[in-house]
């Protein structure tokens, strides 16, 4: 046994040496996926607020008036312009500063009057599907209800929807997105920074002469493993800290599970960043090696895109990528209270995955230095 | 007396690459051995086949009785290596360095210390204990990349290129240093591109295109029979433009050779047209001399040249 890691701790206890003279890597390490955290945390919102709308109202009576107010008071429409031809609607469309269009006719009033069924134009701008499908949607529930206020005279209507929403009440963007940044800034931020350390080694002939020294390859691989996964595991509860104070998320779990749940993730990012530290000759090698796993860890892992919407050859492939199962622990976790009975399997799947890439990775490093 | 390090019919392929062919070769304990050869020839893959990190396509060798396809664990905490990039790290201290490499062979405790304090005194690096590497000269790094290989205490140490790109002053320290060393028992393999060097070795091996060409000591390689081909001659034209006279000399008639040496030519010539070319040259001086290393290098070098077309 002893054998086998051979050489682990002076490793070890080198490379925290390394950490702490490179200032850079450590502010790499730690400032890096703060400011990301910020900017993400902040940026994105996907909720559709405020639409820019134009209007062209030829009906000019207390009707259309109170539909328009109805409109404005969705939250969801601002009503920003007013134009007095068809043409100035599609104008203003098309030169961006408005996304919607809504056109009274001048018989709007009259057919409300004599009972027969008024219309009104909905122009939408669809390049922004999210947006296009929002506005459709308010309009057609703002219109009902006009309607239905209409032909109801006591004001009653038979069905009200009371919506309940559970775990994120308010919806906020960044209550869904911050857990799920959480599992790509860790992944980003270890596989890098391992890689990289033992690239340097190789680029500078420290490796070679460590491969004439009795050093183990496993000695060599969790001597470095180690400190660079308490540095992952402390930036990890930064981040938390910061999820929870900054942007208000609330951890309805048990933060000790999620962090215990943590340790089979970094296990895995770290055992990946080895493999392609076997792989890659330079360091700018290594450094786009490790970018190149990020991007299907972003979009492929249910981070923005839903995994039950996605054709059958992506869903297979979100399986095999770790982040998935990670971000799923993530979000069980802080939204939704879950613990270890409901998110066993993916803590489960994400140990073999770890232990399987480990193993991946001493196989290439034996072979590597048989070279 | 046994040999510290022995190959027999060392053979190392790489696909239809072989990197070594069929060498055999033993070196005493407490010699110096130097190993020469341009670059590619195969003398860095000899030293990690014999460090037991490369398994031989064929044939076998020993470290101090070690079998190198069996014992490679235990060769690696006998044997210290050092290479021309030195495998230090700069950004550690001279001491963590040291530290470090101290740690990897296992050595700790009262017996760490003392062996620290034996290689400091040796190499003379206790001034600069914490000092950065990356701060030290090139040939303060080397002392200390020879302190880090040493510091367990190996009766084998290889050196791959030492002294590449280090100035002469260093060079000399350096040598110095083995010299001491292997006067306490510890055998020395080096590879270098400095003939001076070679010429400092107990004995030199030649290697060129995968093969071993030539070894001996530095007289038996100059007496070499491939070295010395029949009615030729080794001789040193002396003459006031020596590199402008080159290309004339390489015209003349039973020049086999010939290359400049400082002010001098040195030319392989047949012997009996030795008179005509003093004949061609009254204003030189020529006399006939023995071959230095290089001479015996290349002329060796040329004939399997020769021999390949």
């Amino acid at each position: 046994m002893k054998h086998l890691f051979h050489g682990l701790l002076p490793v070890c206890r080198k490379e925290v040496l390394h950490i702490l003279r490179d200032r850079g890597t450590l502010f790499f390490a730690l400032l890096i996926p703060m400011v990301q955290l910020f900017l993400f945390g902040f940026a994105i919102d996907t909720n559709v607020r405020q639409i820019p709308t134009v209007v062209l109202d030829e009906s000019h009576t207390q009707e259309s008036r109170q539909l328009l107010q109805r409109f404005a008071a969705s939250d969801v429409f601002a009503l920003r312009e007013y134009v007095q031809s068809p043409q100035g609607l599609y104008e203003a469309i098309q030169a961006g500063h408005a996304r919607v269009g809504i056109r009274i006719p001048p018989d709007y009033a009259r057919h409300l009057l004599d009972g027969s069924t008024a219309t009104v134009l909905l122009l939408v701008d669809g390049s922004d599907s999210s947006v296009a499908s929002q506005a459709v949607n308010t309009a057609s529930g703002v219109t009902l209800q006009q309607s239905l206020a209409r032909v109801l005279p006591s004001g009653k209507i038979p069905i009200d929807v009371r919506p309940s929403v559970l775990y994120n009440p308010s919806t906020r963007s960044a209550n869904f997105f911050v857990p799920g940044l959480i599992g790509i800034l860790l992944q980003m931020m270890t596989i890098l920074m391992i890689a990289l350390s033992l690239v340097r080694e190789r680029e500078r002939g420290t490796l070679e002469q460590l491969t004439m020294t009795p050093v183990a390859p496993l000695g060599l691989m969790c001597g470095k493993m180690i400190p660079y996964g308490i540095l992952a595991f402390a930036e990890l509860c930064l981040i938390l800290f910061v999820m929870r104070v900054v942007f208000l998320v609330p951890i309805h779990g048990n933060v000790f599970v999620l962090l215990a749940m943590s340790l089979p993730f970094l296990l895995t990012v770290l055992g990946l960043g080895l493999v392609i530290s076997t792989r890659a000759r330079t360091q700018a090698e290594a450094f786009q090696l490790s970018m190149g796993t990020i991007l299907p860890s972003v979009f492929l892992s249910g981070y923005i895109f839903l995994i039950g919407n996605m054709p059958p050859f992506f869903k297979a492939v979100s399986a095999i990528i770790p982040t998935t199962y990670y971000i799923r622990i993530l979000r069980g976790i802080i939204l939704r209270g879950a613990g270890l009975g409901e998110l066993w399997v993916d803590g489960v799947v994400l140990t073999v995955m770890g232990c399987a890439t480990i193993l991946l990775a001493a196989r290439q490093f034996v072979r590597q230095s048989a070279n | 007396m046994s040999a510290a390090i022995t190959a027999e019919h060392l053979t190392i392929r790489f696909g239809s690459f072989t990197a070594v062919n069929d060498v055999s070769f033993a070196v005493e304990k407490g010699e110096i051995f130097g190993f020469l050869g341009p670059n590619g020839s195969g003398k860095t893959t000899i030293i990690k086949a014999l460090c037991g990190l490369l398994k031989p396509s064929a044939g076998t060798g020993t470290i101090l009785g070690m079998d190198i396809r069996k014992d490679a664990a235990e060769i690696k905490q006998r044997v210290g290596y050092m290479s021309q990039k030195f495998g230090l790290y700069e950004d550690l201290t001279v001491a963590e360095n040291i530290n470090f490499y101290a740690g990897v062979y296992g050595i700790s405790g009262r017996q760490a210390e003392q062996r620290k304090d034996e290689v400091l005194a040796l190499t003379g690096i206790e001034h600069y204990l914490n000092r950065r590497a990356a701060q030290l000269s090139g040939g303060w790094k080397q002392r200390l990349a020879l302190a880090c290989a040493i510091i367990h205490s190996p009766e084998v140490v290889f050196l791959d290129e030492p002294t590449a790109g280090i100035d002469p002053v260093a060079r000399r320290a350096l040598w110095d240093l083995l010299f001491r060393l292997s006067g306490q028992g510890v055998t020395f393999f080096v590879t270098t591109h400095y003939m001076d060097e070679a010429e400092r070795c107990g004995r030199v091996g030649y290697i060129y295109l995968s093969n071993l060409v030539a070894i001996g000591t530095v007289p038996e390689l100059q007496r070499l029979p491939a070295a010395n081909p029949p009615h030729t001659s080794r001789i040193q034209i002396t003459t006031a433009n020596a590199s402008a006279m080159l290309d004339p000399v390489r015209g003349m008639s039973g020049v086999r050779e010939a290359t400049i040496f400082g002010q001098s030519i040195h030319a392989l010539v047949e012997t009996d047209k030795i008179d005509a070319l003093k004949a061609h040259l009254p204003q030189a001086r020529i006399e006939v001399i023995t071959p230095s290393l290089e001479d015996v290098f290349v002329t060796l070098t040329y004939r399997i040249m020769e021999a390949a077309q």
